[in-house]
């Protein structure tokens, strides 16, 4: 019967077969906000596209600018605006980490990865990881080097990692403010084409940092030659990464001010690594050949020095 | 606990119960629940921080006694693993909460302070061990203990979170917890008794 089959339950069905039913009913579509993220994302990805959205000025490229703007528009005060800088999804942490890791000679890293969204969750927890993986494989390696010694007692030697955290925090949030101001105020006095927003310089030293976590675990290696080595090969990519996003910053400005911001720039992250490996690692011992000293009594005594 | 209440007060009638052994079977519910994870959404409709308080408090008073000589090269003090566990969540669930997740605030801390308690077993498992002996074999036993249980902890506390969670960003909220039971975890294998 109508009536029944009226009162009975019905599951909605796709948007498609029921346009295809009534063609001519009004249609509402509600994006749900990862879509429209992802549509978002996929427009920046295309930059062409982009250009041409633009030049057209399409109602498409009308929402983009109009949620860009939205973007950051929210009081300080507000979650939302704090919801903004997190604003990344998996593929996009794992992408800038890569470009970190694997800098392009040439490419900018701020340019080619944030691109105008900085976020702040890869600084946050990349640092959370280096300050465990510093203090973890410091208290290991200290373990393996000690280990044969029968006065060694084990200590777990927790105070350090508070000590790893204070250092890598304030190297990641402390010399990107420093470096903002300057460049800010550099701004001031020479028109630079390329400025960066304090956000963006947060995100390129966070995701720098990456590369010593791998080699903070391989330090465990009691070998001085290979720690070195490890050391100046991860100085050199991430130096590399800092160098090739701060030079268009600078290159304008004053021969001797530009070297000087760069030179500065990777001295303090060479400090930080040897400062790192030098507080939590141990350095491994090394057995001398035994000096042969004449003991009193004319024996010769064979020392091993430790 | 019933407070009896005397006919001159406004209150009488309402009996205030302060922990109740209606709350006492709702926490040990919930420790089942996390035992044996299944989809159930006991633990996030009815949160309660007394579990994850008894729990921090009974892992912290464990990890106790483990300090050297001098204070400098020691595990942590009860403070501290106190401070790191509810410091830890807080931040995590703020975490959650930027990415865009859906859950409530203290729903998240419940679900990740009752996680804990496979930890806090692994940790009473390597005392006993410890008492037998600290050698290799003892050794041996504790690493694979707490490594079983660190697994049981963070695949709880995932299948509990992981549907509120929006969908390209479930590994940038899973990482946070691992690396925060990774931290408890260690606290647990390097503890060495005086």
């Amino acid at each position: 019967m109508a009536a029944v089959d009226d009162l009975k339950f019905r599951e909605f069905d796709d948007a498609a077969t029921l346009l295809a039913a009534n063609p001519d009913a009004t249609t509402i579509s509600i994006d749900e906000p990862t879509e429209a993220h992802k549509k978002q994302h996929s427009r920046r990805q295309e930059p062409g596209r982009e250009e041409d959205d633009e030049l057209l000025g399409t109602d498409d490229s009308d929402k983009t600018e109009l949620l860009a703007g939205q973007k950051k528009s929210a009081p300080f005060w507000t979650f939302e605006y704090y919801q903004t800088f997190f604003d990344v999804d998996t593929y996009q942490v794992l992408d800038r980490i890569k470009g970190s890791v694997f800098p392009v000679p040439g490419r900018n890293f701020v340019r080619l990865y944030v691109r105008s969204n900085p976020d702040l969750y890869g600084p946050f927890w990349i640092c959370a990881t280096l300050v465990f993986a510093i203090a973890v494989s410091g208290n290991l390696s200290n373990f393996f080097i000690h280990l044969g010694r029968p006065t060694y007692h084990y200590v777990p030697e927790f105070r350090k990692v508070s000590i790893a955290a204070t250092t890598i925090y304030a190297y990641a949030w402390l010399v990107p403010l420093a470096l903002w101001g300057f460049l800010m105020w550099r701004n001031s006095k020479v028109m630079n084409i390329v400025s960066y927003s304090f956000l963006e310089i947060v995100c390129v030293y966070g995701y720098s940092l990456f590369v010593y976590i791998p080699t903070a675990i391989l330090w465990i290696i009691p070998q001085k030659v290979v720690r070195w080595v490890l050391m100046i090969f991860s100085l050199c990519l991430s130096g590399s990464v800092l160098v090739m996003t701060f030079w268009p910053a600078v290159r304008d400005d004053n021969r001797r001010i530009a070297l000087a911001t760069m030179g500065t720039i990777v001295l303090l992250h060479a400090l930080l690594s040897v400062g790192c490996l030098a507080y939590f690692f141990d350095a491994p011992e090394v057995d001398f050949p035994a000096p042969i000293i004449p003991a009193h009594n004319g024996t010769t005594l064979i020392t091993k020095v430790k | 606990m019933r407070v009896s209440c005397w006919r001159s007060l406004p209150t009488c009638g309402l009996q205030s119960t302060l922990f109740q052994l209606r709350d006492l079977k709702a926490v040990g519910k919930k420790f089942v629940h996390v035992m044996y994870p299944k989809k159930s959404s006991a633990l996030l409709r009815d949160w309660d921080l007394w579990g994850p308080l008894v729990l921090c408090v009974s892992l912290a008073l464990m990890l106790q006694g483990g300090s050297a000589d001098s204070k400098e090269d020691g595990g942590p003090q009860f403070a501290e693993v106190f401070v790191i566990i509810w410091f830890g969540a807080v931040v995590i669930t703020l975490n959650s909460k930027l990415l865009g997740g859906t859950i409530s605030f203290f729903q998240s801390l419940c679900v990740l302070g009752y996680c804990v308690l496979p930890l806090t077993v692994a940790m009473l498992v390597c005392r006993l061990v410890l008492l037998a002996g600290s050698g290799t074999v003892s050794f041996i036993i504790r690493l694979i203990v707490v490594i079983a249980m660190f697994a049981w902890s963070t695949l709880a506390s995932t299948a509990f979170l992981a549907d509120s969670q929006p969908p390209h960003r479930k590994a940038l909220v899973v990482y946070p917890i691992f690396l925060f039971y990774f931290v408890i975890s260690w606290m647990i294998l390097t503890f060495t008794p005086q």
